[in-house]
């Protein structure tokens, strides 16, 4: 079969099994739109913005674990496409960009709309290739998918000079079936000694803590995870990004760790003498001080990225290798063993992890006339029957979101935890949504994030994806004006926009139903209503209490054991010998 | 502490940015660098000169790794090796000083490979504590340039680093 370059990128494509492409056309990549209009195996989105292109592609892709696909234009669209390959790339979240050059004749001479996408993209994408030859696009893509979803997966931008897929030239086609690249080979099952060494260690363990991170997500490890916890009986922490890999219904789960983690999840980790972190990457926000994190523990990391392994924390147990297989080889050498958990001083622990959490630490208000944040995401988990995929922005909302919907199961709460970048929510929802049409899709976001791409709200009309969008709308960047509060003697600088727009209006102006909510009686049934609207776009403008703060909080630079909360804490116990 | 680390790379047109971009970008120490083609013409091997903790070493050498265009490396510190750098450097000769400098030359065995009635041109290898010396020796006024290669270097005994 001969083909044109722009022809043998859809094929490769199509081979590749992808369904959507996520993408703004422009004149570098007009042959390949051609192509992509003689065909309808692989359907192209069209957003509003390169960056929603891209947080859309995330979207699917989390929700999936399938690689999200990209295809902008040269120079702007390419920098557009950059913000949202950094939130992939962070996250590690596999994604492949496609991004359109200049002619190979005139790269480097400045030419319109050039911008060397390669060394821009460098340092935020696990790698990219600049495709020279047109008999190179097969093989290239086929590479780029192999890198993104392999090992610690990422994003790959594949940069493909107009002419090379010039429509008057024809190669023969053909997509590899398998690649491999010489300096490119992950490691998977981790090493046996290291394994039984950390089972040794875990059984022995006093205070353990299970501290279970993305990873346990990305590398569809929850049933794995679930059962290995189950199995010994220990507490069970998840990071911002292991949400539902663990069931936080679950009585062993105690809650999200780090910043804004639970008084008993960060007490535990701080008190305990046994932690296995299992795809977690002793994130900042997760460890606060470095100097004073954990100084009791032992700890035991499972990492297939070995420049995880001992990046902050120095770690004495490192098992580099993918989380499933080398969980299935714990649980069957716990399985095996003649030891058991010591059941005295797990239940001394337990007693003393229930001391901490009599302290309700993420209890708020409930007789408030206001609405209360906290209060809209406990209806929105139960209205949703705890089944929807939640994506969020980024703030303060992002945080209740996280701390009160109740993820039991993996891959439903989307959100940029590593960039923590705004602007996400809204066309990750629809990403979300094309993955799966029948599911509930909300995305719990503020009037400041929603505004940096909600000009995808025109996206999600064109393609029929009704997301429910949830503006907890406080009328201040919360997030910044929390920490001014704290730190700034609240000096709100620039924290507050006078003019915000009236959202039902603009929702309508979009093509889809806008309702305000400014009373706590009212939120329930709303959200039912919005709920029960299957093929709506609903945007909630519910008008929450401008002054409420997310607590627990350790502010920067502080330990785990030194965290700020609502109410003071009681039991608060830094006798280790007291339960 | 000084590390030497070679690297196998694919000979290809980013691969250097990306190291160099690694560097700059995680605000890891580099000394010097060189890169030349190999032996096969696929590869090209890399010779880093970097120093930092432990920690930070064990970094560079996992991130290095995670390039995909690394094919291998190794931290020459770690066992027995051979290190060399090339150094050209033009001395100001006068009546007085014109022997002194040619013995100082022999003593550090050096070639010269210029001479005009003012300059000398001095040829000198070794490992770069010893250029380092030999540029301390000259007295200082007197040089006019200063060309160093930068280090390279290879294991004693029988271990290679190739594919
Ligand atoms: C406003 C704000 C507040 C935040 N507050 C908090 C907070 O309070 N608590 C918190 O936890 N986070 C918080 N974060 C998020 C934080 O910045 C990090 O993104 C997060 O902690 C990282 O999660 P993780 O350690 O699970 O790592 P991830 O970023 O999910 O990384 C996954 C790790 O697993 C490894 N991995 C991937 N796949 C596999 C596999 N198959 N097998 C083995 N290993 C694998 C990767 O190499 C990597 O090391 C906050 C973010 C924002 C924006
Ligand atoms: C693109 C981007 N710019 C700036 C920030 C810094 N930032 C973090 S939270 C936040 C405020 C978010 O406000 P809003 O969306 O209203 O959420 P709230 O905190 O009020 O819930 C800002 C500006 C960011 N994370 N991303
Ligand atoms: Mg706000």
């Amino acid at each position: 079969m001969e083909l044109s370059g722009a022809e043998i990128l859809i094929h490769s494509l199509k081979d590749e099994g992808v369904e959507y492409i996520f993408g703004y056309p422009g004149g570098a990549v007009l042959h390949i739109y051609d192509a992509l209009f003689k065909q309808d195996d692989v359907k192209h989105i069209l957003v509003r913005h390169e960056q929603g292109a891209t947080h859309a592609a995330d979207g699917y892709a989390r929700s999936t674990g399938k690689p999200g696909v990209v295809l902008v234009t040269s120079g702007p669209g390419a920098t557009n496409a950059v913000t949202g390959i950094a939130t992939a790339y962070m996250d590690s979240i596999p994604m492949v960009v496609i991004s359109g050059q200049v002619p190979s004749a005139v790269i480097g001479s400045d030419a319109f709309q050039e911008v060397d996408m390669v060394g821009i993209s460098r340092p935020c994408v696990k790698h990219n290739f600049l495709v020279k030859d047109v008999n190179q696009i097969a093989e290239t893509i086929k590479k780029a998918f192999y890198v993104a979803t392999t090992g610690r997966p990422g994003p790959v931008v594949v940069d493909i000079p107009k002419d090379i897929t010039d429509p008057r030239f024809k190669v023969p086609y053909k997509y590899p079936k398998k690649v491999s690249i010489r300096s490119y080979n992950p490691a998977v099952s981790g090493q046996k000694g290291q394994i039984k060494k950390a089972v040794e260690l875990l059984l022995e363990a006093q205070r353990p803590m299970i501290y279970s991170g993305g990873g346990c997500v990305i590398g569809e490890a929850s049933k794995e995870l679930t059962e290995f916890s189950h199995l010994l009986g220990y507490p069970v922490t998840n990071t911002l990004m292991g949400l539902g890999a663990f069931p936080a219904t679950d009585k062993q789960f105690i809650g999200m760790l780090g910043m804004h983690g639970t008084y008993e999840a960060n007490m535990g980790m701080h008190e305990s003498d046994v932690i296995i972190a299992i795809g977690a990457r002793f994130d900042d926000r997760v460890t606060g001080k470095l100097d004073e994190f954990c100084p009791y523990a032992k700890i035991i990391h499972i990492d297939v990225d070995p420049a995880s392994i001992s990046k902050t924390v120095k770690v004495d147990i490192p098992i580099v290798g993918e989380v499933k297989p080398v969980l299935e080889q714990m649980i069957e050498l716990i399985r095996e063993s003649k030891k058991a958990p010591d059941k005295k001083a797990l239940d001394a622990w337990w007693k003393q992890i229930k001391l901490w959490q009599e302290n309700d630490c993420l209890n708020y208000d409930r007789e408030s006339k206001l609405i209360k944040p906290q209060y809209v995401i406990e209806q929105l988990y139960e209205v949703t029957k705890g089944e929807a995929f939640v994506t969020s922005d980024v703030g303060q909302h992002q945080m209740w979101a996280a701390q009160y919907y109740k993820f039991d199961k993996p891959r439903r709460w989307i959100n940029s935890g590593g960039l923590g970048t705004m602007g996400f929510g809204l066309p990750a929802a629809i990403g979300v949504k094309l993955a799966h049409p029948d599911a509930d899709v909300a995305c719990v976001t503020g009037e400041a994030s929603v505004q940096m791409c909600i000009q995808e709200l025109s996206t999600a009309l064109q393609y029929k994806t009704p997301i429910k969008i949830i503006n907890l709308n406080n009328r201040y960047m919360g997030m910044v004006r929390q920490w001014q509060e704290f730190s700034y003697e609240s000096r709100y600088s620039h924290s507050y926009m006078d003019t915000i727009p009236e959202f039902v209006k603009l929702a309508e102006a979009y093509g889809h139903v806008g309702i305000r909510i400014d009373k706590p009686e009212d939120v329930r049934p709303t959200l039912e209503k919005a709920f029960a609207m299957k093929d709506r776009t609903v945007f909630l403008d519910i008008i929450t209490d401008q002054m409420e703060n997310v607590y627990p909080m350790i502010e920067a630079g502080k330990a785990h054991n030194d965290m700020k909360l609502r109410v003071a804490a009681t039991g608060t116990t830094t006798d280790r010998e007291l339960a | 502490m000084r590390h030497i680390i070679s690297i196998l790379i694919e000979n290809e047109s980013g691969a250097l940015s990306r190291v160099a971009g690694l560097f700059s970008a995680r605000g890891y120490n580099i000394e010097s660098l060189t890169v030349a083609p190999t032996e096969d013409p696929s590869l090209s091997r890399m010779t880093l000169v970097t120093s930092g903790s432990d920690q930070i070493i064990e970094q560079i050498t996992k991130q290095l790794n995670k390039l995909i265009d690394v094919v291998k490396l190794i931290d020459l510190a770690e066992d027995a090796h051979i290190e060399r750098e090339l150094m050209l450097i033009k001395i100001k000769t006068t009546d007085k000083n014109r022997a002194e400098v040619r013995s100082m030359a022999d003593i550090f065995r050096g070639r010269i490979l210029d001479i005009t009635p003012e300059t000398y041109v001095v040829e000198m290898t070794g490992p770069s504590e010893k250029l380092d010396a030999f540029i301390a020796a000259v007295d200082a006024d007197c040089i006019i340039e200063v060309v160093r290669s930068g280090a390279t270097g290879i294991s004693r005994g029988e271990k290679g680093l190739h594919l």
